[in-house]
């Protein structure tokens, strides 16, 4: 999308820069002038948000790094240890845990934006598919964090998830295996869990920095799912006009999580979490952490063999096949319409794929034997008609409507959109 | 068995109440107004420093509370804080407190492990030296350390409290080991832990009337804040916080309407 560069070095040090290393053309470039489609509403915020959320993370856990201990005997009191004795260290500890789940609302809300406006269809597969790399990394991040506490959920969630590889079959066993370090989650594990928990931010951080370049040759999708065909009528710059306005979102989101982080800052854990890890007591429910739960209920809603495949491995493919499918998203929907606004049957479609992924979290959450209030059946019958549902939203509904479906007439511009739309 | 006969039916009709049933029929918490709940909630004091007297007196003949030390007691938002020792370390309630324990250090020169009197720095020591000795002097069960037992148990203050409280004569169909106790809001019911509060156990330093009711709040109180001793500073500083975002929210966005007045979107 970026044009030929409009910089213009002002100052002599900026001109003996720019001609050796074009490192302010670069940030010029990508964060000023760059031409940003006039109608993005504020479900285009959360791009901003999720990097402030990375750098939160980032800082608030090198800071913890320096304090935690990571030894199966020291490390639940060296995390108590920081928010009682290290200054400020509830509050750093606070932010972190809860650090992690702002990230992941508004990942997933970003997500939503992406699959409702389109945002994963041509030229924009390769940006959709790094931003899905990312979202696999902040689950392996988050998954590994959580297990650092080496509280009871701590230690026994590691089990479960590990535990999972071993349906593999064949090799399974011995991958578990070497994932441990030795024959259980132990001293090995913990240690280069949290090796690794230190790692992967950086990581996400280098494949941000991809997905930013994949957006900006592009540039932005828009909620009438049109290209910039004239940038003087079409686009903004960047700056001032998407940094004040994603400045706004991103101080209106600070505030909800500032009332978590000062005001609940344990909601959103679980009880158990403060009873230190132990081998010999299992607890009574083990459930992960809020933002793995849809996955959690679809690993359990296969409870039935599909011919050679075991129901535990069927539901570890299923788990993952629900995040693979997301890569082949931008060749599973047949549709050259990018945005639902113009797309009436599968906008329907879409809105209870979300009730789906939603209720999906819920029947994580519940004992899958216990009945669905109101419903009377069993939560593992509403977790399998969502997941088949979840699929079903990919490898039918996608694909058919795409063909079949008749789509509104679509604005001429973005410039058209806005003008005709007197709504703003 | 006509509970049993009830939840099967009550399962096959697919009724919801059947949950409870199935799970296990631990009474749900007793709310309870604390002091410290709400936004602006602050810990009592005098209720935390009488809590701290029934845990001396009576809760740690049986449970540790590992995380703890004494200058806890003396530093900022604990029950003991004084503006004349900004270092709870020098804070003389403290080291008073501190001086009625006895704590092994070493070795010294010779070698040798000793006894001393303990100082603000020392944690609180412990009942038992190991789990096994607890165990052993508990018929086989653990009396789990209370530093963080608020936080731990689902339902909080509110749990603690109810199961203080909560015991009662056990119902005919319950089975209960030797050494065991009824505890309705007990999962399961059965509870190794004897009915550790009862009138005048403790002689309150300030005066207050000992009643079991005022007790089991005064210990919660202050199991509370061991657990949590921050909370007030953390409230004071989420309001400022807050605050703040709150009018750096509005300065952006009239910022925001000023830099797109004349610009339709």
């Amino acid at each position: 999308m970026s044009g030929p560069s409009t910089y213009k070095p002002s100052t002599g040090i900026e001109k003996w820069l720019d001609s050796r290393l074009p490192i302010i053309r670069l940030g010029y470039d990508s964060f000023v002038d760059f031409p940003t489609p006039r109608n993005l509403n504020y479900w285009w915020t959360f791009g901003g948000i999720l990097a402030v959320f990375l750098m939160i993370q980032i800082i608030s856990g090198i800071v913890l790094a320096m304090h935690y201990v990571a030894h199966e005997d020291y490390a639940f009191d060296s995390v108590q240890r920081i928010t009682r004795d290290v200054p400020f260290g509830w509050l750093i500890q606070s932010m972190h845990a809860n650090g992690a789940s702002f990230f992941f609302v508004a990942v997933y809300l970003h997500m939503f934006r992406g699959l409702y406006y389109g945002s994963y269809k041509a030229p924009r597969e390769i940006l959709w598919i790094l931003g899905v790399v990312i979202y696999l990394l902040m689950m392996a991040t988050a998954f590994m964090g959580y297990v650092l506490p080496w509280g009871q959920m701590s230690y026994w969630g590691a089990m479960v998830i590990t535990n999972l590889i071993g349906a593999l079959p064949f090799v399974g066993d011995a991958i578990r295996e070497w994932l441990w370090g030795g024959f259980s989650v132990g001293q090995a594990t913990l240690n280069r869990f949290f090796s690794l928990h230190y790692l992967l931010p950086f990581v996400i951080a280098g494949v941000v920095g991809l997905h930013i370049w994949a957006l900006h040759v592009p540039g932005n999708g828009n909620p009438a799912g049109l290209e910039i065909k004239d940038p003087k009528k079409d686009a903004l710059p960047f700056h001032p006009y998407y940094t004040v306005k994603d400045g706004f979102a991103i101080i209106v989101y600070l505030m909800v999580f500032a009332t978590f982080v000062f005001y609940m800052p344990g909601v959103l854990g679980h009880a158990d979490n403060y009873i230190e890890a132990n081998p010999l007591s299992t607890p009574a429910h083990i459930v992960p952490e809020w933002y793995f739960l849809p996955f959690y209920a679809i690993l359990r809603a296969v409870t039935f063999d599909i011919g050679p495949i075991d129901a535990k491995l069927g539901g570890v493919l299923a788990m993952f096949g629900a995040i693979a499918i997301l890569f082949v998203l931008p060749w599973l929907d047949t549709s050259k319409v990018r945005s639902m606004r113009y797309r009436p049957l599968t906008r329907w479609f879409f809105i209870f794929f979300v009730i789906a992924a939603l209720g999906l979290g819920w029947c994580g959450a519940k004992n899958p034997d216990d009945p669905v209030p109101l419903l009377g059946f069993k939560f593992v019958y509403l977790a399998q008609f969502l997941t088949l549902y979840y699929f079903a939203y990919f490898l039918v509904i996608l694909p058919v409507l795409g063909i079949i479906e008749k789509p509104k007439d679509r604005p001429a511009s973005i410039e058209a959109s806005v003008l005709g739309n007197d709504k703003s | 068995m006509m509970t049993r006969i009830f939840a099967a039916a009550a399962l096959a009709l697919g009724l919801s109440a059947a949950a409870s049933a199935a799970e296990g029929n631990a009474h749900a918490p007793e709310k309870h107004e604390w002091s410290h709940s709400g936004p602006f909630g602050t810990y009592d004091d005098h209720a935390v420093q009488r809590g701290f007297q029934i845990y001396q007196e009576v809760c740690s003949s049986c449970h540790s509370m590992d995380l703890m030390r004494f200058r806890n007691l003396g530093q900022r938002g604990g029950p003991f804080e004084s503006e004349q020792f900004p270092n709870p370390n020098d804070n003389l309630v403290v080291m008073q407190i501190a001086s009625g324990y006895e704590v092994q250090d070493g070795p010294n020169e010779d070698g040798d492990m000793f006894m001393r009197t303990a100082l603000p720095s020392d944690a609180f020591p412990g009942p038992f030296d190991n789990e096994q000795q607890a165990r052993a002097s508990n018929g086989g069960a653990y009396p789990p350390d209370l530093s963080l037992i608020v936080k731990a148990r689902s339902g909080g203050a509110d749990y603690i409290r109810s199961l203080l409280l909560g015991y009662e004569e056990a119902p005919h169909d319950a089975h209960l080991s030797p050494g065991q106790y009824y505890n309705a809001y007990f999962e399961g019911g059965a509870i190794a832990m004897a009915p550790p509060l009862s009138e005048g156990i403790v002689t309150y330093a300030d005066g207050t009337e000992a009643t079991v009711e005022q007790m089991a709040e005064d210990v919660v109180t202050f199991l509370t804040w061991a657990g949590d001793p921050h909370m007030e500073t953390r409230k004071q500083m989420g309001a400022m916080v807050l605050i703040f975002l709150f009018f750096f929210a509005i300065l952006v966005y009239l910022a925001y309407r000023q830099v797109w007045a004349n610009v339709k979107h």
